[in-house]
Parts: structure tokens; C-alpha cells; sequence
């Protein structure tokens, strides 16, 4: 039976996604859920999976094109029991041990199968494998005990350069080893050579590119400034780290305090956790921070919702999570849409003062750097105090400049005396 | 005369047939094995020829004489400085007849622990799987056997040459060369293959002027001329005087030496010797075994005939080691005896004849596994190889020991190791890492991307493997 594989609903202001690559070819074999192809949108990529066991049949897309939600990207024929009866290219390992001539275990009776299911693959293989993005279970292995050969390997790319040229009408005979898709190399020449590179942008990139433009157009953005004595913070973790760590199993870091302050300091000047929509203000009775992480593919903001009513040890938690699935770029829709105020620190690239732009539609964005020993007067003396300067910027539409200083004296007070946190004050 | 009752009798207790005794009683069968030689002391001795007068014996000679050429020549080169030294022949010989008492004892020892029934006699098969035990020389029948299965192992004999008859004291066969009790002055060998040239290192080491008088017009016909080539340069170098293209016409002792009259290419030659060794090849004990109501397929040139599985044109009797085709090599006897046991028992084992190393222990070695340059140039198989000398190995340097090279025959297309060929000092021991790379259908890259260790000898495995891509590190490419 035909089943279809199609674009998943796309989060409402996202229009359309591209084909940003496909594991699996017409004609292999899939498992229930296993990925089948990568579509990019403007905020994140979407892993669409199979939905059940079969080959594939048919793909309609090819990388590069656009499609909308619903879209049908492939049909699966699930009708094999068991995948890979009729795949021709890709064999799953039982196959490749079941009809490989082991050409010195077994004569005119069956090869006696009693191995265990890893595939042997040598070195040479293994390498040749991993430079054409082959997987392992793609290649019959003619060794030993089905092991996987050089040979076998270069006979499989042969094979392919041939499915390759034969099915592109006009590309010429001689044959091109590799993938249809070349990935960039930063080989830009050497000493002397002025070469140009031109490279269109990912979708993800010029989408990030678009909204910051906007921001900067639509809003009135100022930043304002102050410094944070860090000790206190600096002198609380020192003294509470390994309890922490034992009883939450995650680390004390600085953000689970700077979100708190942040939350309380918000609790007090609500213009600064609102937006505009449209000629409206909205006022939001709930606190959902974006963290700024760096991702492979750009800056995302995944959201810690209803910060307020998270302790340390869940926003640290949730930060390590973030950071992960960004990492991989696995970051859902559901992540990183909405929040009401941003969090972002540069200080961990070793940025010292910075003034943060926006994230649309919020109005005001934090920005954190690094903590630098300083020469500060304490009570007439001069004393060494780990100072890190902080950033505010802000929407002065809607927020005033006596707002959005007192805002930032808030939480620089709620650092220098975490007790405040504690206390509400 | 009550027959006994065996599961599977074994014919012969040397590597062959020991070990497919002793495969049969691991698998669970009763078995009977029937051995009749006689050491040089008249006493029964297991083992076979390797044991007795073959492989064991003469690499105990080898190293002993290695040893003593060290002495000789090398020593003084890391600053050991030796006066007086002595060779004592009857020590070496002594020594020699430990190593192999005391491996024949372990044979011994092996039967017991398996239960293995062992007789000594000559062994006659009759009709109906039976084997009749006798003294050697004798007809009267002391034992009779019944067997489900006969398993052959009759092993294989120096083969004699009228123009050189054994003649106490002047021309002896390879067992007779490795009882010598001196060592003569002048010592001729005709034929310098395997045997010919242990034995004639054996003694030239020891002091012999040794000269080999070799037929053919190759030296080393079956291994790869680049190794034939270097290693026939060295061993002229060592002092073997091998002459190639010399046809023995006569030979005849007189006055205390031995006359050799030989033919080469500028016509007939005369040289005389205190003592010859003729090692000019092994042919099969087949004849005294069995006669022609037992309808036992013989083939031209004497060995049993068997398929692939060792089995004769009789079903239940098999056949294995020297006495059938393929290299008469103990090794390839043991792994025919443990595949004929096996598949008696139900399993489809085979023996991979592709992949059977030869060793000539010479110093240096010789190995190789596998297919010639020059063979795969003749079959029209596209090749690459790849070449790295000792000369360019640190551990080779540091043994002082940098004499020969390591070569790889890879296929030209799917790199795929075809044949590996090592001439150099532990080549017996380098070329086991070949036989289980080609095992495993390795190709030169594969060994080009596996760890080995520094400073060994076997790195040159690693060099050779990058030279086939040409990027040695060690060499110029």
C-alpha cells in the first residue's frame, strides 16, 4: 500500500519551508520514524520522519525546491514485511549476510549464519565510506562473514556514478565521483591571490537578517548602561557550588541568577516585558525569557516559559538543554517562538561592551559580557572587584529612559546583593 | 585375528596426521593412528618427517649455526669481543635431539591426553575400510583394524637420484645432512631449493665452502623475482656458491671425496667434495599403502587424488599433507587434517589454499603468501606494488639486520592484496600478519591505515602498504 510522506503544518508566520536535504533515496528501505528529509524555514529545520516501514517509491522534491504545509514530499510503499526484499541500492545487514558468497565458510550448502549483526567494515572502506557520505548499511559486503571490502565499496560508487550520469541528460559522460552537492570548502587561495567567493545565503541566515533589519527600522532603540559589581554572586556560587551540583545534578551558572534578577526587576517595570502590536501596547502577566544561543546555523532565542516560576536549578537546567539542541539543530518551532525580554551574553565570546539589538516584538533585550577584574573604590580604597558591565537596550517608545535606567540599576542591585532576589526589594 | 573398531584411522602421525587425530577425538570419535617410523636409535618416534628430520631438526641447526655465525662475524661490530671460539658439532647435535625428543614426547603426551589409540607398524589398507598393521618390511599381519573412516597421512620422501646414490658417510638425503658428525671441509648440494639452501647455510656457517648446483635457470622460480633476485645476491654473499643451469651427469667417490661431473652452459664441469647433500625434492610415500583392488586414484606423478575435501575416489577414505597435491608444507598438511576431521563430523569446513604462506628459513627469511608479480603480469591481472628495503628501518638498523625488503602486490583497481613477499630477518613471523590481512580480503590501504607498532620490523608492512600509493614516508616514493 501507497503511503504519503507530507510537509508537516508549518508554525502560522511561517509561509513555507525549502528542501534542505534528503536522507534517503527512491528505492531504499525505511523504518518507522526514521529521518527522511530535512526541510529549512525561516526560524529552524524540520525533520520530517516515515511514518511507517517500506521502501520508498517515489520522491517529488528535490533539494533546493520550496513547499508549502501539506505538501506530499514522497510515498512510501509499505507493503514489504520486512524492508530491503526489493531495494535494490540499499540492503539492510540481514540481507547483506544472507547473500553474500562467503567464498570459504560454505560450499554447496547455505554459509552457516550464526554472526552477530554488526557489519565488518575495513578501514579502507570505512574511510572511503565516510569522505561519500555512504552508510554503513548501503554497501553488500563480499568479505569475509559479509565483511565490507574496498572493492565493494568503489563497486558501489561506480554504480551510483552510473544511476547519476544516466539519469541527468545533459550532464556530460565523463563521470564525477562524489555528491551532486559540493560542500563549500574555505580554500579562498593563498598569499597573493585575490579570489572571491560568492555564496547565496541560507534561508535561516537572510530570515535572521530580515528581522533585524526590521527591529532597527521600526523601533526606536537606545541602549543604556551600568556596571555590576560580580562578588557577591561570584562568592555565592563559590560557597554553594557542590551542594548545588549534588542535589540538582547541573551546575550553578551565572544566567539562573541573572534570569532571576531579571524577573524580579520586570515584576517592577512592566513596560520594559511588554510590546507593541500594532497602536497597542501589550502587557504580559507572564515572564518568558529568550536565551540567546549560538547555533550552527545562526542566533536563536529559545524561550524559558513562565520564568518566574522556575528556580535556579530548573533555568540551568533548561539553558543546558537549549544549548544542546541547538548545538544539533534540533530546536522545535514551539522553542523558540514568542518570549516577552531576551538575555543575551556576549561575555562568553569575550565581548566587554556590546549594545544588543532587539528581538522583535519584544522591547527591551539584556546583554551580559565579561566579568573583568577592576580597580574599583570601595569605602574610600581602592580594591579589586570582578566587574561586568551590562547592557539595556530598549524600545523608547515605549519605554522611558528613567525606566529603562532604573530597570538596570534593579538588577544590578539584585546582583550585588542576591539577598534582594530573595527578599523582593 | 578379532578386528578392532575405530571411528576414523589415521595413517601416519606426522603434522598432518597427529593433528587430524587429535581434531577427531575432539570431536568425539574413536581413534586409531598408525605410525612406523623409527628414529636413527630404532626406536618408534611420532611426529613424522617434520618432527624427526624435517622442519624441527633443522631449524635447530639453523639457530645454533646462526648463533655461532653472530659470534663469528657480528659480535665484534657491537663491541663483544670473542677469543677461541669453537664450534662442538656433537653439542649442536645433542641439543638438536632434545629439541625433537622433547616435541615427540609432547605428541606422545597429546595421544594420551585424547585418547588416542596409537600403533606402531607399517599400515596396509584392504577392502572393506580395513587397515592392516604389520612390521615394516614384513607381511604377517599383527594387527587388523576396522574403520568408518581412513584418513591418510602417509607423508612424502626425499626423492633419490640414480646418478647420486645415498652412499654412507659421502652422499647423503636431507635427513642424513643433519647428522653429521663434523663439518666437512667442502660440501656440494644439488639443487638450491628450500631444503638444498638451509642445509647448505646450516654448514657454511658452521665453516663448509658450500656450493649448490641448482638445474633450473631461476633461482627461486615460484617466489617473486625481486625477492629471488636480492636474496640470491645476498646469499653469494654469504658465501653460497650457487650455480644456476647446472644438470647433474654423474657422481662417484673416490679416493675419500666425492667427483661430481655436472653440465652448464659452457659444457661439462668437474668438482669435487668431501661430502653431498641431494635435496632435489620430496615425492609421496603412496606405493607399500595399498594395491589396486582398493581402486585408490593415483596420479601421474604419484600422490593420492583428491577433490578439494581430501577425499579420495573412494568414499570414506581421505587423503592428506605431502601424499596429495599442493605445496608439501606441514602447515597445509595440519589444516587438511582439521578440515578432513571436521567435515567427517557434519561441518563444511574448508581448507583456502589461496592463502598458505611459504617460508624458507634461511637468514634472511624468505616468505611469501599469495600471488607473484610475475603471475599476475602473465595471467593480464593489473597490479600495483609497493616496495620498502630493511635498509630504511630503524629496528632493522638498531638489530643490525638490513638486509632485504618487503613487497606488496595489490590489484590496480580495487587494491585488494594479492601477494605479499618478504625477504628478511623474522620474514616467518611478518608474513603470518599478510596471510590474516589477505584472510580478511584487506586491501594495501587498509594495512596503510592500521596502527602498527614502532620501532619493529613490521612497520615495514605499513612502509611497503603506503608505497603502493606512493607515499611511503621512509623512502623517496
Amino acid at each position: 500500500m501507497s503511503v504519503e510522506i507530507r510537509v508537516p503544518a508549518l508554525p502560522e508566520s511561517v509561509a513555507d519551508a525549502v528542501i534542505a536535504g534528503w536522507h534517503k533515496q527512491a528505492g531504499d528501505a525505511v523504518t518507522q520514524d526514521e529521518t527522511l528529509v530535512d526541510l529549512e524555514t525561516d526560524k529552524v529545520i524540520l525533520e520530517v520522519p516515515a511514518v511507517s516501514n517500506g521502501v520508498i517509491e517515489k520522491i517529488f522534491f528535490s533539494v533546493g525546491d520550496t513547499v508549502t504545509a501539506d505538501q506530499v514530499l514522497a510515498v512510501i510503499d509499505d507493503t514489504a514485511s520486512k524492508a530491503g526484499q526489493d531495494a535494490p541500492a540499499s540492503i539492510d545487514v540481514e540481507q547483506a549476510q544472507a547473500s553474500t558468497v562467503v567464498a570459504l565458510a560454505g560450499d554447496d550448502e547455505q554459509a552457516e549464519l550464526g554472526r552477530s549483526q554488526e557489519i565488518a567494515i575495513s578501514p579502507s572502506a570505512r574511510k572511503l565510506m565516510a569522505e561519500h557520505h555512504i552508510s554503513d548499511s548501503a554497501v553488500q559486503g563480499s568479505g569475509r562473514d559479509g565483511r565490507v571490502l574496498k572493492e565493494d565499496v568503489l563497486a558501489y560508487l561506480k554504480k551510483q556514478d552510473q544511476k547519476q550520469a544516466s539519469e541527468k541528460v545533459e550532464s556530460p559522460p565523463a563521470v564525477r565521483r562524489g555528491r551532486v552537492t559540493e560542500q563549500p570548502v574555505l580554500d579562498l587561495g593563498g598569499a597573493g591571490e585575490r579570489i572571491e567567493r560568492r555564496v547565496p545565503m541560507t534561508r535561516l541566515r537572510a530570515r535572521i537578517a530580515e528581522r533585524l533589519l526590521d527591529a532597527q527600522r521600526n523601533a526606536a532603540i537606545l541602549t543604556t548602561f551600568n556596571e555590576v559589581n560580580m562578588k557577591p554572586v561570584m562568592d555565592l556560587r563559590a560557597r554553594f557550588k557542590e551542594p548545588f551540583e549534588k542535589e540538582y545534578g547541573v551546575k550553578l551558572g551565572f544566567m539562573s541568577f541573572f534570569v532571576k534578577a531579571s524577573v524580579e526587576a520586570l515584576k517592577k517595570f512592566p513596560a520594559v516585558n511588554a510590546s507593541i502590536d500594532g497602536n497597542d501596547i501589550v502587557y504580559h502577566g507572564f515572564y518568558d525569557i529568550g536565551i540567546a544561543v549560538s547555533g550552527p546555523g545562526g542566533l536563536v532565542v529559545p524561550i524559558l516559559r513562565n520564568a518566574e516560576d522556575m528556580t535556579l536549578a530548573q533555568i540551568e537546567h533548561a539553558i543546558i538543554g537549549f544549548a544542546a539542541k541547538a548545538r544539533e539543530n534540533s530546536l522545535a518551532i514551539e522553542d523558540i517562538t514568542g518570549g516577552t525580554f531576551t538575555i543575551s551574553n556576549g561575555g562568553v565570546f569575550g565581548s566587554m561592551l556590546s549594545t544588543p539589538i532587539l528581538n522583535p516584538p519584544q522591547s527591551a533585550i539584556l546583554g551580559m559580557h565579561t566579568i573583568v577584574e577592576r580597580p574599583m573604590v570601595v569605602d574610600g580604597e581602592i580594591t579589586p572587584l570582578p566587574v561586568m558591565y551590562l547592557a539595556l537596550s530598549y524600545d523608547h517608545r515605549i519605554i522611558d529612559g528613567r525606566e529603562a535606567v532604573q530597570f538596570l540599576v534593579t538588577i544590578k542591585d539584585m546582583l550585588e546583593e542576591p539577598s534582594r532576589m530573595l527578599l523582593g526589594i | 585375528m578379532s578386528k578392532k573398531k575405530y571411528d576414523v584411522v589415521v595413517i601416519g602421525a606426522g603434522p598432518g596426521g597427529y593433528v587430524a587425530a587429535i581434531r577427531c577425538a575432539q570431536l568425539g570419535m574413536s581413534v586409531a593412528c598408525v605410525d612406523e617410523w623409527l628414529n636413527h636409535q630404532g626406536k618408534p618416534s611420532l611426529g613424522g618427517t617434520c618432527l624427526n628430520v624435517g622442519c624441527i631438526p633443522s631449524k635447530a641447526l639453523l639457530e645454533t649455526s646462526h648463533l655461532y655465525a653472530l659470534a663469528g662475524h657480528d659480535f665484534a661490530d657491537h663491541g663483544i669481543n670473542i677469543k677461541g671460539l669453537k664450534a662442538d658439532i656433537d653439542a649442536m647435535m645433542a641439543r638438536k635431539d632434545k629439541v625433537v625428543f622433547e616435541l615427540t614426547q609432547g605428541i606422545d603426551g597429546l595421544f594420551k591426553t585424547n585418547k588416542i589409540k596409537l600403533i606402531h607398524g607399517h599400515a596396509r589398507l584392504a577392502p572393506g575400510k580395513i587397515v592392516n598393521v604389520s612390521d615394516r618390511g614384513s607381511c604377517d599381519v599383527r594387527e587388523e583394524l576396522q574403520a568408518e573412516y581412513i584418513i591418510v597421512a602417509a607423508g612424502s620422501s626425499p626423492v633419490r637420484l640414480e646418478r647420486a646414490p645415498i652412499t654412507d658417510g659421502y652422499v647423503f638425503d636431507s635427513a642424513g645432512a643433519l647428522e653429521f658428525d663434523s663439518v666437512p671441509k667442502t660440501l656440494g648440494v644439488i639443487g638450491a631449493g628450500a631444503i638444498g639452501l638451509e642445509l647448505g647455510s646450516v654448514w657454511s656457517r658452521l665453516g663448509s665452502e658450500v656450493v649448490l648446483l641448482e638445474a633450473m635457470d631461476s633461482f627461486l622460480p615460484a617466489a617473486d623475482k625481486q625477492i629471488s633476485r636480492a636474496a640470491f645476491r645476498s646469499f653469494q654473499q654469504q658465501g653460497l656458491d650457487i650455480r644456476l643451469n647446472a644438470r647433474l651427469l654423474s657422481t662417484a667417490v673416490k679416493q675419500r671425496k666425492v667427483h661430481v661431473t655436472y653440465e652448464d652452459t659452457r659444457g661439462a664441469q668437474q668438482v669435487k667434495f668431501d661430502r653431498l647433500i641431494v635435496a632435489v625434492g620430496r615425492k609421496p610415500n603412496s606405493d607399500l599403502l595399498f594395491g589396486d583392488e582398493m581402486q585408490i586414484e593415483i596420479d601421474e606423478r604419484e600422490y593420492i587424488h583428491v577433490n578439494d575435501y581430501c577425499e579420495t575416489s573412494v568414499p570414506g577414505i581421505y587423503a592428506i599433507g605431502d601424499i596429495v597435491r599442493g605445496p608439501m608444507l606441514a602447515h597445509k598438511a595440519s589444516e587438511e587434517g582439521v578440515m578432513v576431521a571436521e567435515r567427517i563430523a557434519g561441518q563444511k569446513s574448508r581448507v583456502n589454499y589461496d592463502v598458505i604462506p611459504s617460508v624458507i628459513y634461511t637468514h634472511p627469511e624468505v616468505a611469501w603468501v599469495g600471488a607473484t608479480e610475475q603471475a599476475c603480469n602473465a595471467a593480464g591481472i593489473p597490479v600495483k606494488t609497493g616496495v620498502f628495503p630493511l635498509a630504511a628501518s630503524g629496528r632493522a638498523r638498531a638489530m643490525g639486520d638490513t638486509d632485504g625488503l618487503v613487497k606488496i602486490v595489490a590489484h590496480e583497481q580495487t587494491d585488494r592484496i594479492l601477494g605479499f613477499h618478504v625477504y628478511a630477518s623474522q620474514a616467518s613471523e611478518i608474513i603470518a600478519q599478510a596471510v590474516i590481512a589477505m584472510e580478511m580480503g584487506a586491501s594495501a590501504e587498509d594495512l596503510a591505515l592500521t596502527v602498527f607498532a614502532h620501532p619493529t620490523l613490521s612497520e615495514s608492512v605499513h612502509e611497503a602498504a603506503l608505497s603502493v600509493h606512493k607515499r611511503a614516508i621512509h623512502i623517496k616514493n
